[in-house]
């Protein structure tokens, strides 16, 4: 090749100018350096119970991938005839409710905070999506229960997605396709969105508080 | 445009920074809500109420049963007359131009004479001669005659009896339905109907629509979920069986219904009950994406900056001025 030398072993070949490999790992180093992707500093303004929001959330997050695996694995009868599927479900269904919980209190924690400043919208905006497909994942988790609550939030659910036009590509009536929706393809959207939103607030770093530059921006992005 | 990384330095240049340990944060917080999340399932556990199924209502209301199907064959009831995607029987919801269920057709065809009751009849019908007359002569009437007795056996049923589980009404002219709805009737109460809606000629099935569908025409499945306040009235799908929280996240989606317009026949702007689900649907996408924009939204976005509630969040640092 046109780059090595006629020495073996005497020199490495030079990178590239154009190599992508060369360019994403600089890239990479470039906008997440490790101490800002796992710091071990903190502006001394971060000293709020209102910060714990976020990190609980994630921590329940956890908590409801790692015993819908468990769920999803022994398959969606199994909890209904043995108490430790029960347990697992209600674990489950447990860590859902506080991932919801936290996931609000996050999100007002946010608002108030008006955690978009300085270049930070677009991390809002993914919280917000966040929020959406967990609401979509946790409704298809309802229909998959294969219980009267099933049935019937599933018989009333029908035409609120028939009205919008949806009713046969999301069909709420179909466990199959609910189920699937559940367990593989939400979850993955969910969490995959999860780490984009983390690694953008460890990117930014974390907000001002608000006005110590002045009132003249205020709380715009 | 400017690194991220070096962007976050400037971002902190002159901001006096303290120790942080955030692998120990998140270690603590897993073992915490995990904690929490343990004692809370084994104390309270979760809700598993039995569906229905057609059995169970042919037998324990074999009376709304038997109306339901008679209603299929009528063209009466939710499913029968209900429009995309499953049939072209009804209008659909549209608000204006806005119609998306009409735009997208019938994608799930449901006919609910067919499926629901003359197709269960004619598999059951082998060896069964009173039976196959019974079909054959409803195929055979016109659709006067069968719309003359599907009228007269309704209104008989509105005062039918009921013994050992079969219904009985008033002598009249019904035609062949006694013998195809007392057939149907025996059919689902031990089971197979069940069987034959759900399985339909395949062996592996998932997809419960034509079950779904032939229950919630009928009035058993909404009275047992008004005993739990499931019903739309009752805020409906946000809550669940037994004393659990249900979906409260949705609790914004199932407030418009209990509001005008969505909850008037009347309605506001062409936005009624009539067209609730439309409305909502739209309605709840709007805010969401409002939501999404908040950081570009004047006013919205400044209230932050209007309600002190950062200076308690933020109290340390206003403090030192």
């Amino acid at each position: 090749m046109g780059t090595t030398t006629s020495v073996e072993g005497a020199a490495e070949a030079a990178p590239k100018p154009g190599s992508w490999t060369l360019r994403l790992r600089e890239s990479i180093d470039r906008h997440l350096p490790m101490d800002h992707l796992l710091p071990d500093r903190q502006p001394y303004y971060v000293g709020s119970w209102v910060y714990v929001f976020g990190v609980v959330t994630i921590a329940a997050l956890v908590w409801v991938v790692v015993s819908g695996i468990v769920l999803s694995f022994m398959g969606p009868q199994w909890w209904h005839d043995s108490s430790l599927g029960r347990f697992f479900n209600s674990l489950h269904f447990w860590s859902v409710q506080l991932f919801f919980i936290f996931m609000v209190l996050h999100l007002w924690g946010q608002y108030f905070m008006a955690g978009w400043r300085s270049g930070r919208a677009a991390t809002w905006a993914i919280g917000v999506v966040i929020f959406g497909i967990s609401i979509l994942t946790a409704f298809t988790g309802y229909l998959s229960q294969q219980n009267f609550d099933s049935q019937f939030i599933a018989v009333n659910a029908k035409d609120a997605m028939n009205g919008a036009g949806v009713g046969a590509f999301f069909n709420v009536l179909n466990f199959g396709q609910m189920y699937g929706l559940h367990i593989m393809l939400l979850p993955i959207g969910v969490t995959i969105l999860v780490v984009l939103h983390i690694v953008m607030v460890r990117a930014r770093g974390v907000v001002k508080p608000i006005d110590p530059e002045g009132t003249k921006r205020g709380a715009r992005p | 445009m400017k690194a991220m990384g070096a962007t976050q330095e400037e971002y902190y240049r002159g901001v006096r920074m303290v120790p942080y340990d955030l692998v120990k944060e998140l270690a603590l917080a897993l073992a915490g809500v995990g904690i929490l999340a343990i004692v809370v399932a084994a104390v309270l556990s979760s809700p598993d109420v039995a569906p229905v199924t057609i059995a169970t209502w042919a037998q324990s209301d074999p009376v709304d049963f038997v109306t339901t199907a008679t209603g299929e064959l009528a063209g009466s009831t939710t499913s029968a007359g209900y429009g995309n995607p499953y049939n072209t029987n009804g209008p659909g919801q549209a608000w204006g131009p806005i119609a998306p269920q009409k735009w997208f057709g019938t994608q799930i065809p449901i006919d609910s004479p067919g499926l629901f009751v003359i197709q269960p009849l004619q598999r059951a019908a082998v060896g069964n001669t009173d039976l196959s007359g019974a079909i054959d002569t409803w195929q055979k009437a016109s659709s006067d005659q069968q719309a003359k007795w599907t009228d007269a056996y309704t209104k008989a049923l509105a005062d039918a009896t009921v013994k050992d589980g079969k219904v009985s009404v008033a002598d009249g002219d019904y035609g062949p339905l006694p013998t195809m709805m007392s057939n149907l009737l025996g059919i689902a109460q031990t089971g197979g109907l069940d069987g034959l809606l759900q399985v339909n000629g395949k062996f592996y099935q998932t997809d419960y629509t034509p079950s779904l569908l032939f229950i919630g025409d009928g009035s058993y499945l909404s009275g047992q979920a008004e005993q739990w306040n499931l019903l739309g009235n009752q805020w409906g799908m946000m809550n669940e069986t037994g004393r659990y929280p249900g979906q409260t996240w949705l609790w914004l989606y199932t407030a418009w219904y209990q509001v005008p317009p969505f909850n008037s026949s009347t309605g506001f702007l062409g936005l009624s009950s009539s067209n609730a689900d439309l409305g909502i649907v739209i309605l709840m996408t709007l805010l969401t994406v409002a939501l999404a924009a908040v950081p570009f939204i004047p006013g919205l976005r400044d209230v932050p900056r209007w309600v002190p509630i950062h200076r308690l969040i933020w109290r340390r640092y206003y403090a030192r001025g």
